[in-house]
C-alpha cells in the first residue's frame, strides 16, 4: 500500500498511456511529465506568492492580504487576472524584438532545469548521464535574458539594475558549482538520481545525508548562500530592491510579461532548492528510517517548501547588501572557503572511516571559517570622511 | 531526425549570418548566442553531451556575457557614422568565400569515403573523467596553469586603468 | 540523409560553412569587438569539425575528438576574456574601437 501511494504518479501516468498505441507510448510518457510539471510548479509558484504576502506581514507585524477568499488565498487568483488583463505598454524608443524574447528565454531556461530534479521515487523527468551540469548550465542561460531585458528597454535603471544582477550571478556561480563539485566527488556521478540514491541509506535511525558530514555542511551553507545571490533574493537583491532602482531590470514590463518575468524568478527559486535538498538533504529520502512509509515525493516537496520558508524569512529578516559588500563577500569569502571544502573533501574521502576524519575535517573548516572571516571580511578603517565633488 | 538536423543547422547558420551583418552591436552579440545554442544542439545530436553542456556553460553563460560587457564598456552599441564594414570589405569576402569552396570541395570529394553511420559511443562521465586525469592529465594541467595566467591578466589590464585614471 | 552520401558530410559542411561565415566576419567588419565574435564562430566550428570525426571516426572509445573540443572551449574562453580586455584597455587610450583607424603603432 505504501509502495502504491509512492508511486501513484507513475502508475497514473502508465495507465493513461495504456489507451496509445505501442509506438507513441514513450513519446506520450514524457509529454505527460512535461504537463506535469508545469502544471504543478507555476500552481505552487502562485501558492507562494500569497505564502511571502501573508509571512512578510506576519513578520512585519502586519496583516497581509486578506481580502480575496478565505485569510486571502485566493490573493493569486486576483493578481493572474490583473497581470493578464494589463495593458502592455512597450517604450516607443525600446528595442521591440529582444524586449519581447527577454522574459520567453527566461521562462524557458528556467523550465528546463526541472528536467533532472528527482521529485520521487523514479519519479525523474529525465535520467541524464551529465544531469547535474545540464542544470547549471540552464541556470547560466537565465543571464543573457536578464541582459536582453534591461538592455532592450533603453532605461537607465533598467540597464544599471541588469548590469548589478548579471554581476552578481556571475560572481556566486562559481562557488554555487564548487560546493556541489564535493557532493559529485564524493558519489562518484554527476547523475542527480545516483546522488540521491547513494543519500538514500540509514546508520542506525538517521539518514547518511550529506549536510550531516562536516564537509556536506560546509558545502550546504555556501550553497545557500550562492543560490539566494542566483536568485536575486535578499540580502542580495540590491538589482531588484524597490527603494534603489524602481524595478531595476523589469522596470519598463508591464502585465503578463511582468508577470512572467516573476514567474521565471520564482521557479528558479524552486529548481534551486529542489537541486540544494537534492544534493545534500537526501532529496525524496526520509528523514529517520522508521517514516519511509511516507511516499517520497511528499518528502522531496516539504523540503523543497521549507527552504522556500526560509527564503521569505530572509527576505523578512536581513537587510539588503550593497553591491561592493556583496562581490567582496562572494571573492573574498565564499570562493576561498568552497576551495578549502574541496581539499577538505578530498582528505575525507581518503581518510578511513571513524572518529579520526570527522575531527580533522571539522578543525579545519572551523578553523579556516574563524580565520577567513576575521581576516578578509574584516571592517576598514575609514577615517574621517572626505568629499570629492563631481566636475 | 534529419528535418531536426535541417532545422538546427539553418538556425546556427542563420545566428553566425546574422552577427556578421547586423548593424548594432549588440545584436550581433546576442546572433552569435543563439548559433552558439544551435551549436550546443548539434553537438547533442552528435552523443557529446558533455560537450553540448560545456558549450552552453561556457559560451553561453561566460563568453557571450563577457562579449556583451565589452561592447557596453566601449560604447559600441552606438553604430558608426561611417559604416560598419571596413574599406577592404571586398577583399575579405572573397577570401572568405574561397576558403569555403576549398573546404566544401574536399568534403564533396571524400564524401565516398566516409562511413555511413556508425554505432553510438557509449560514453559516459566517468570516462571521459578517467581520461582528463589518465590519458590528458598535462593537457590539463596546462589549461589549468593558462587559465591562471589568464585571469591575472585580465585582473591586471583592469588595474592598470584605475591606477591610470586617478 | 536526403542527398548526403553520409551524415558526417552535412556535418562538416555546415562546419566548413560557419568556419567560412567567421572568417568573414572577422575580416570586414570594423568593430574590434566583432573581429573577437567572428574568431569565436571560427573556434566553434572547428570544435563541430572535431566532435563529427570523433563520433563517425575509428575508436570514438579513445574519446580524443571529445578531449580536444573540451580544451578548445577552455583555451577559448580564456583568449576570448584576454581579448576583450585588451579591446577595452585600447578603448581606454584611443577613445574608438574602429579598426581602420588604428593602423599606425604610433600610440
Amino acid at each position: 500500500m505504501a509502495d502504491k501511494l509512492d508511486q501513484i504518479f507513475i502508475l497514473l501516468r502508465d495507465w493513461l498511456i495504456h489507451f496509445l498505441p505501442a509506438a507513441l507510448r514513450p513519446f506520450a510518457a514524457v509529454v505527460l511529465g512535461v504537463v506535469a510539471i508545469v502544471c504543478v510548479f507555476p500552481g505552487l509558484f502562485a501558492l507562494t506568492t500569497v505564502f511571502e504576502r501573508k509571512g512578510l506581514g506576519r513578520m512585519q507585524n502586519r496583516l497581509g492580504p486578506n481580502r480575496v477568499g478565505p485569510f486571502g488565498f485566493f490573493q493569486p487568483v486576483a493578481d493572474g487576472i490583473k497581470s493578464l488583463t494589463k495593458e502592455d505598454i512597450v517604450p516607443l524608443s525600446a528595442d521591440a524584438v529582444v524586449h519581447f524574447l527577454a522574459p520567453l528565454v527566461l521562462v524557458v531556461a528556467v523550465f528546463m532545469g526541472f528536467a533532472v530534479l528527482p521529485l520521487g521515487r523514479n519519479m525523474v523527468l529525465v535520467d541524464m548521464d551529465a544531469g547535474l551540469l545540464f542544470f547549471f548550465a540552464m541556470g547560466a542561460s537565465t543571464e543573457v535574458s536578464i541582459f536582453m531585458a534591461g538592455w532592450s528597454s533603453r532605461n537607465k535603471y533598467s540597464i544599471l539594475g541588469a548590469m548589478r544582477a548579471i554581476a552578481q550571478m556571475i560572481s556566486y556561480e562559481v562557488p554555487l558549482l564548487l560546493s556541489s563539485v564535493t557532493v559529485v566527488m564524493i558519489t562518484g556521478s554527476l547523475s542527480l538520481t545516483k546522488i540521491v540514491e547513494a543519500q538514500n541509506h540509514y546508520t542506525g535511525v538517521f539518514p547518511n545525508w550529506y549536510v550531516f558530514t562536516p564537509w556536506g555542511f560546509a558545502s550546504f551553507l555556501m550553497f545557500a548562500i550562492a543560490a539566494t545571490a542566483e536568485t536575486n533574493r535578499t540580502p542580495f537583491d540590491l538589482p531588484e530592491g524597490e527603494s534603489e532602482l524602481v524595478a531595476g531590470y523589469f522596470t519598463e514590463y508591464s502585465g503578463f510579461k511582468f508577470a512572467l518575468f516573476f514567474l521565471g524568478e520564482y521557479l528558479g527559486m524552486f529548481s534551486i532548492s529542489g537541486l540544494g535538498a537534492t544534493l545534500f538533504l537526501g532529496g525524496w529520502s526520509a528523514p529517520f528510517s522508521f517514516l519511509t512509509w511516507v511516499p517520497s515525493w511528499i518528502w522531496f516537496f516539504s523540503k523543497d517548501m521549507a527552504a522556500i520558508f526560509i527564503f521569505i524569512w530572509m527576505r523578512g529578516t536581513l537587510p539588503r547588501l550593497r553591491q561592493d559588500q556583496l562581490m567582496n563577500f562572494a571573492w573574498k569569502f565564499v570562493l576561498p572557503f568552497t576551495l578549502l571544502n574541496l581539499l577538505v573533501t578530498a582528505l575525507w574521502r581518503f581518510m578511513d572511516g571513524g572518529w579520526l576524519r570527522w575531527v580533522v575535517c571539522s578543525a579545519i573548516l572551523a578553523g579556516a571559517y574563524v580565520l577567513m572571516g576575521r581576516t578578509g571580511m574584516a571592517r576598514k578603517n575609514y577615517g574621517p570622511r572626505s568629499y570629492r565633488y563631481a566636475e | 531526425m534529419s528535418v531536426i538536423f535541417f532545422l538546427v543547422a539553418a538556425l546556427t547558420v542563420a545566428g553566425g549570418l546574422a552577427a556578421v551583418l547586423f548593424k548594432n552591436t549588440v545584436h550581433c552579440a546576442l546572433a552569435v548566442t543563439v548559433a552558439f545554442a544551435g551549436l550546443a544542439l548539434l553537438f547533442l545530436s552528435l552523443d557529446a553531451q558533455f560537450a553540448g553542456f560545456a558549450q552552453v556553460l561556457v559560451y553561453i553563460g561566460a563568453v557571450a556575457i563577457l562579449v556583451v560587457f565589452a561592447i557596453l564598456l566601449t560604447r559600441g552599441s552606438e553604430t558608426p557614422q561611417s559604416g560598419v564594414f571596413s574599406k577592404s570589405w571586398f577583399t575579405g569576402l572573397v577570401i572568405a568565400a574561397g576558403i569555403f569552396a576549398v573546404l566544401g570541395w574536399a568534403v564533396m570529394q571524400s564524401a565516398h569515403a566516409l562511413p555511413q553511420q556508425a554505432a553510438a559511443p557509449a560514453v559516459t562521465v566517468h570516462d571521459i573523467g578517467v581520461a582528463l586525469v589518465g590519458r590528458y592529465v598535462l593537457p590539463l594541467e596546462i589549461v589549468a596553469l593558462l587559465l591562471t595566467a589568464a585571469t591575472i591578466g585580465a585582473v591586471i589590464v583592469a588595474l592598470h586603468e584605475k591606477e591610470r585614471t586617478q | 540523409m536526403t542527398g548526403f552520401a553520409s551524415p558526417l558530410e552535412a556535418y562538416l559542411l555546415v562546419a566548413a560553412l560557419l568556419f567560412a561565415i567567421g572568417l568573414a566576419g572577422a575580416l570586414t567588419r570594423r568593430n574590434a569587438i566583432l573581429v573577437l565574435i567572428g574568431i569565436e564562430l571560427m573556434l566553434n566550428a572547428a570544435n563541430l569539425n572535431f566532435i563529427a570525426f570523433w563520433r563517425y571516426g575509428p575508436h570514438p572509445e579513445a574519446l580524443t575528438g571529445m578531449m580536444f573540443a573540451i580544451f578548445s572551449i577552455a583555451v577559448a574562453a580564456a583568449e576570448a576574456a584576454v581579448g576583450l580586455g585588451l579591446v577595452i584597455s585600447i578603448y581606454r587610450h584611443a577613445k574608438t574601437t574602429d579598426l581602420d583607424q588604428m593602423n599606425r603603432m604610433k600610440g
